[in-house]
């Protein structure tokens, strides 16, 4: 079932199940409006206290760790910034080993390894791809806020075009960011890992049904988790979840799965939104001009009827 | 002990690997590393060797799998030389300043460029603040056996630091050698399971690896250092009871020679074995001299050291590593400087030699000892061998 023998009795998370239970306690240090740890909670949530995470240097790393305060409730480890697939590698290498040599009493735990999108597209894909390639029972989240913020707002190889950051800044010569954003779920679903999901913490049953999926069936896999960031995209804190929302309803930021190799879209949006009501909810895209806006609309479209037809071609 | 097998060094390394019942192997191969990490491989796909072997895409990942099987609580082992241990550079300071007794076997070579996979110090002397245990091998018997007393030291809970084994590559690596293998049973006497302080346990959730604010960091670095600066006695002590099992001393700093001798060449790794040779031909010769072996080379034995040197009235310290721009190689900065505060110093000479694995022969120590004498070297340092037609 649901394309996945290990999916057999698998039990949807609804709005009457979400566990009540938090991971990651209140008094972490994120900004206002952070859809980030929003999402790491959420991940959290599902994945329950027989968990371990290694978490790639970056926001989620900083402000959750200021020593000797700590926001977590399962064991964590910070290593560095693009090694974390590495480290959870070892983990579940070492657990395996102990478990096998009975010196690991209980069920083995889900590991996690955690980083932001220039902890998994820039410096730490070679790790990511090691490690996904070798076949690891771990799930790799990306939580993407399309720049480096926890150094100020710098641009990645995530961050979407257009946007000015403070290495791709608008200027008399600069549209601000000049490169389309990096395909890492396809990245990652070139691997033939057996589960890949992009996910938005404004969608969260989806999110959650999608963490626990990948925790579920066995081998590698990856989320790619959109994460509003009010401060590195001049946008309103109390609009995160707004601003989310729209993402998916754009086609901005769509939302599939990919499970052994079939595609599925997990949220199909009838009538699109125009992209411009998503951009104009975020300063770092204040500057664009109606012809600016338009080339982002074609080519969003253009990139949503390529999913399209690979979720058509996959199912067939 | 058994009677002696020839074995390459590399196969008896990965022997000791084995003998010590590692859960994790993380590595990558480079030369002349892969012997060992190859024949570790071969064991864990017989079943002769219970661990997980992880083929990693680097030596970055091979450090940081290393960090993360050790703080899941699996005792751990890599290898590496060169370019690979200055890829994981980044990551030796957090192993160490996580306190993970990871052991690895660094085959001494050059660094680039020009690329060159023969022996010298260069790479091991770029990570020498790395806040790790570092000790030297001087032939395949002490490699193998040091790198069975590795495990001990470094899982030891009053150090709890990881260690690195430095075997000179090729040399050392490569050569066939008598080696005598130890019982089974005897390991498993000397070294326990590893039994680690904190590990990553769902049970017991621990945060590693946190923000550093600057309140806390000089602490946290300062009990790594007190760690460290610990590890001397422990070394000793496990060397000792080492001795007493298996009737091999190990002492942290050696001398060998003339009883009382005027000069000593002072060495690190495999080199030892050819100063010695040249040692005894020239006191034949009637001359008096001796050799001073540094063993332990982080933390660096201050006492051991000055005790051995303490009758002595020049020294000759070859370095196999160059400190470009500095006023001598690593070793002998490090002699210099500890020898400043003391009321009486030797005469001081360095000898920068044997970089990229150019041969140094028992002729050339002579060569060093007459120059010494006649006045000859330069007073800050001398790189031996250079071709004047270079
Ligand atoms: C090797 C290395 N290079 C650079 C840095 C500096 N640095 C720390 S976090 C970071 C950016 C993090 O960005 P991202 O992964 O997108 O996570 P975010 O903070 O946006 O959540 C950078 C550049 C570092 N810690 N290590
Ligand atoms: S900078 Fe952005 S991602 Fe980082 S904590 Fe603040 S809102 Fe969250």
């Amino acid at each position: 079932m649901l394309n996945h023998p290990g999916l057999e009795n698998f039990e949807k998370i609804t709005t009457k199940n979400i566990p009540t239970e938090n991971y990651i306690s209140q008094g972490h240090r994120a900004c206002q409006g952070c859809a980030e740890i929003l999402a790491l909670g959420m991940v959290m949530k599902i994945a329950g206290p027989n968990t371990i995470v290694a978490n790639a240097t970056g926001c989620m790393e900083i402000v959750t760790s200021p020593f000797p305060q700590t926001a977590w409730k399962v064991p964590w480890i910070h290593v560095a910034f693009e090694n974390t697939a590495a480290v959870a590698s070892g983990i579940e290498a070492g657990i395996k080993a102990l478990k096998r040599k009975e010196r690991f009493k209980n069920d083995p735990p889900h590991v996690i390894a955690v980083g932001g999108d220039g902890a998994t597209a820039d410096i730490g894909l070679q790790s990511l791809s090691g490690a996904l390639e070798r076949g690891h029972n771990f799930l790799y989240v990306c939580l993407d806020n399309e720049a480096y913020m926890n150094t100020g707002i710098q641009r990645s190889s995530s961050t979407p075009y257009g946007a000015s950051t403070t290495t791709s800044p608008t200027g008399s010569q600069s549209i601000g960011q000049q490169t389309w954003k990096k395909d890492l779920p396809a990245i990652a679903a070139a691997h033939n890992i057996p589960y890949v999901a992009t996910a938005n913490p404004g969608f969260h049953l989806d999110l959650m049904n999608k963490v626990k999926k990948a925790l579920t069936i066995e081998g590698p896999a990856y989320i790619h988790i959109y994460s509003a960031c009010p401060t590195g995209w001049r946008s309103k804190p109390e609009k995160s979840i707004e601003i989310s929302k729209l993402a998916v309803q754009t086609n901005v930021f769509p939302l599939y799965e990919i499970i052994n190799g079939r595609l599925t879209i997990t949220k199909k949006i009838n009538k699109p939104k125009p992209v411009r009501e998503y951009l104009k909810t975020q300063r770092r895209f204040g500057h664009l001009s109606d012809n600016d806006i338009n080339f982002i609309q074609q080519r969003t479209d253009a990139r949503m009827a390529e999913l399209q037809s690979l979720e058509s071609s996959s199912q067939e | 002990m058994n009677k002696a097998k020839g074995l390459e060094v590399s196969l008896a390394i990965a022997e000791a690997v084995k003998q010590a019942d590692v859960d994790v192997v993380a590595a990558y191969p480079i030369t002349p590393q892969t012997h060992i990490v190859e024949e570790l491989s071969v064991y864990v796909a017989n079943g002769e060797l219970d661990a997980e072997y992880v083929p990693v895409e680097s030596e970055h990942s091979a450090m940081s799998a290393a960090v993360g099987s050790s703080a899941a609580g699996a005792r751990t082992y890599t290898a590496t030389s060169a370019q690979g241990l200055a890829l994981m550079h980044e990551i030796l300071f957090i192993a160490s300043g996580l306190r993970l007794p990871i052991v690895m076997t660094v085959a001494n070579r050059a660094l680039s460029a020009p690329i060159s996979i023969w022996n010298d110090h260069g790479d091991i002397m770029s990570e020498r603040d790395i806040g790790w245990i570092q000790i030297f091998a001087e032939n395949g018997q002490e490699a193998y056996e040091l790198t069975i007393a590795a495990f001990k030291i470094a899982e030891d809970h009053r150090v709890l630091l990881p260690i690195c084994v430095n075997v000179d590559g090729f040399i050392l690596t490569h050569m066939i050698e008598p080696i005598n293998f130890i019982d089974q049973n005897e390991v498993d006497k000397f070294l326990p399971p590893f039994k680690p302080a904190l590990t990553l346990d769902p049970e017991k959730p621990v945060t590693m690896g946190p923000v550093g604010v600057p309140e806390v960091y000089i602490e946290s670095r300062k009990q790594c250092e007190q760690a460290l600066i610990n590890s001397k006695a422990v070394v000793s002590e496990v060397l000792a009871d080492w001795g007493q099992r298996f009737n091999q001393k190990y002492r942290l700093i050696e001398r060998n020679g003339a009883a009382s001798p005027k000069t000593v060449f002072i060495t690190m790794g495999s080199m030892g074995e050819t100063t010695m040779t040249a040692v005894k031909e020239l006191e034949e010769s009637g001359q008096s001299l001796g050799q001073v072996r540094i063993r332990l080379w982080r933390p660096f034995p201050k006492e051991e050291f000055l005790d051995a040197i303490k009758d002595v009235e020049e020294i000759i310290v070859i370095d196999r590593a160059l400190s470009p721009g500095s006023h001598s190689g690593p070793v002998a900065q490090e002699i210099k400087a500890l020898l400043y505060d003391q009321p009486q110093k030797p005469k001081i000479h360095n000898i920068i030699a044997g970089l990229g694995g150019r041969d140094v022969t028992v002729k050339d120590f002579k060569k060093m000892y007459e120059m010494a004498r006649n006045n000859e070297l330069d007073p800050n340092y001398t790189i031996w061998g250079v071709r004047s037609d270079a």
